[in-house]
């Protein structure tokens, strides 16, 4: 087997291994299944509860995407105006910073107030949570044009407007896919916050629910459902960045 | 002289406000349309600032700067502009950073999108009389450094600019390449007849390509010295060898040694 072949497998036997090992080390020391199920309790959990399952899965799903696409817009708007203006970066990065550093489950309470349970506080809290990342790239790509690039472009006479269109936004496009990843993954966990607290629907009320009931394998399935979403949406975002910014990822470095 | 295209005044700039650094002072130059104009001097001694002037962005604290028989108030739209880094947009084609000034200068602009074949023919004959035929589709990075500067100059010239700026646009090449795009820039400016202004601290390059070479003080920059240089044209690399170059060289030397204060 060559070095190539084996890095290849690596993934699949690790992930294997790391699931025989939970089985057997739950049988050898006689976990309660309270405490822990074993793989195969969970995986019979997860077939018990398919139908509720997917369709909470599938209702966490769209509260996240209708966060992150909020996000995505808010945050491209925002960051192209914190960008392209020293005073608008200056004067609001505070607030940013400051709300940013409230964690977001102290949020939840009081947009349970203004909009009630639902849907929601979990879009909003998925908002919230992830336009951050997305700002601070996409103004970071802006404010990082070289300056030779803007006189290249000034000498014949260019707009702002000019500017921002032909460098400033493809030149900040890395930055802002880069940053999807990360929001993604944001929005993911703000709207299950806002689930497990304040819906009736989603992933995150089974698992309060569950939870409840003192139903742990059903607890775990749940987390399973969670990690295999969120693998997911990451892998969709990845893809999509490499796609779109095939040109910023060409160093050998990157790629290997 | 009446007849110059680029003429800076008197002029003097400071950065960064009261009690900013004095880049230049009583900075007075006058270039010639169709003139190839050479500035030496030590570094940090104000060419840059020189150039910044000249096109329009930025504007003198006191003294004028007249290019084309105006007065600079906002970015001369007729300059073209190559420098020591050739700052090629990574994502587009060699041949889409060509036309990039297209985009942007009337009348091309609002051509482009219509007569759009034309300029990419044009644009690729630019190309290869730099060098580069076939090498449009590729992206800059996929480029060495000296052909990105090759794609550079493209850049600079397409829109047929009646002033041309250069900002050291040869320092980061090997001594060859830099030779070899010494007569990419001769054959270019003896086409087509545009006014350069080249900033450099290399003499020969300046000795080898100018009409006249202007030596600037250190900061703040003024003109301590003007040479015409009158070997005929078509030069070749081979003048860099004759003894009128090398004399014409080590005068320029002295004044540069003059103009740091060293003796």
């Amino acid at each position: 087997m060559t070095q190539k072949q084996k890095i290849a497998l690596a993934p699949w036997v690790f992930t294997i291994g790391f699931f025989l090992l939970w089985e057997v080390g739950c049988r050898v020391f006689h976990v309660s299944s309270f405490v822990l199920p074993t793989p195969l309790a969970v995986a019979k959990a997860m077939w018990e509860y398919r139908t509720q399952l997917s369709f909470h899965s599938f209702h966490t799903l769209w509260m996240t995407l209708a966060g992150f696409a909020i996000a995505v817009v808010f945050g491209l708007g925002m960051g192209l105006l914190l960008g392209s203006s020293r005073i608008v970066h200056a004067g609001t990065y505070p607030l940013l910073v400051g709300f940013n550093a409230i964690p977001k489950v102290a949020v939840v309470p009081i947009l349970v107030i203004w909009f009630g349970v639902g849907w929601m506080p979990a879009v909003l809290t998925a908002f919230l949570i992830s336009f951050f990342p997305i700002v601070v790239n996409v103004a970071t790509g802006l404010a990082t044009i070289e300056p030779e690039t803007e006189d290249v472009l000034k000498a014949l006479g260019a707009s702002k407007l000019d500017i921002m269109t032909k460098v400033g936004l493809p030149r900040s496009m890395p930055y802002f896919f880069g940053s999807l990843k990360v929001a993604i993954t944001l929005a993911y966990v703000g709207s299950v916050i806002a689930e497990y607290n304040a819906s009736k629907y989603g992933i995150g009320n089974l698992m309060a629910r569950a939870s409840a009931d003192f139903n742990v394998p059903l607890l775990f399935a749940s987390l399973i459902a969670l990690a295999v979403l969120g693998v997911a949406m990451y892998a969709v975002t990845a893809w999509i960045e490499g796609r779109m910014t095939g040109w910023a990822q060409r160093s050998g470095f990157a790629a290997n | 002289m009446n007849d110059a295209f680029v003429r800076l005044d008197h002029v003097q700039h400071v950065y960064g406000g009261e009690g900013g650094v004095l880049a230049v002072e009583d900075l007075t130059i006058a270039v010639r349309e169709g003139e190839f104009a050479a500035v030496v001097g030590p570094s940090g001694c104000g060419k840059s600032t020189l150039m910044k002037l000249a096109t329009g962005l930025q504007f003198p604290r006191a003294g004028s700067v007249v290019v084309g028989g105006e007065k600079v108030t906002r970015p001369v739209k007729m300059a073209g502009m190559a420098f020591q880094n050739p700052v090629m947009l990574p994502w587009r084609t060699t041949l889409d950073n060509v036309l990039l000034p297209l985009e942007i200068v009337e009348p091309h602009r609002s051509r482009l999108r219509r007569e759009k074949a034309a300029y990419v023919e044009k644009a690729e004959a630019l190309l290869a009389q730099v060098g580069l035929k076939g090498f449009g589709s590729r992206f800059p990075w996929q480029l060495s450094g000296g052909m990105q500067q090759r794609a550079s100059l493209c850049r600079a010239l397409i829109h047929e600019p009646r002033l041309l700026m250069l900002d050291e646009p040869f320092a980061a090449l090997d001594a060859f390449t830099r030779e070899e795009l010494w007569c990419v820039i001769r054959d270019l400016h003896a086409a087509k007849k545009f006014t350069v202004i080249l900033v450099t601290h290399d003499l020969r390059e300046a000795v080898f390509l100018a009409d006249r070479v202007f030596c600037m003080s250190a900061r703040p920059g003024r003109i301590v010295a003007e040479r015409e240089v009158n070997m005929p044209r078509p030069r070749d690399l081979d003048v860099t060898f004759s003894a009128e170059f090398s004399d014409i060289v080590h005068e320029l030397r002295g004044h540069i040694r003059e103009a740091r204060g060293v003796h």
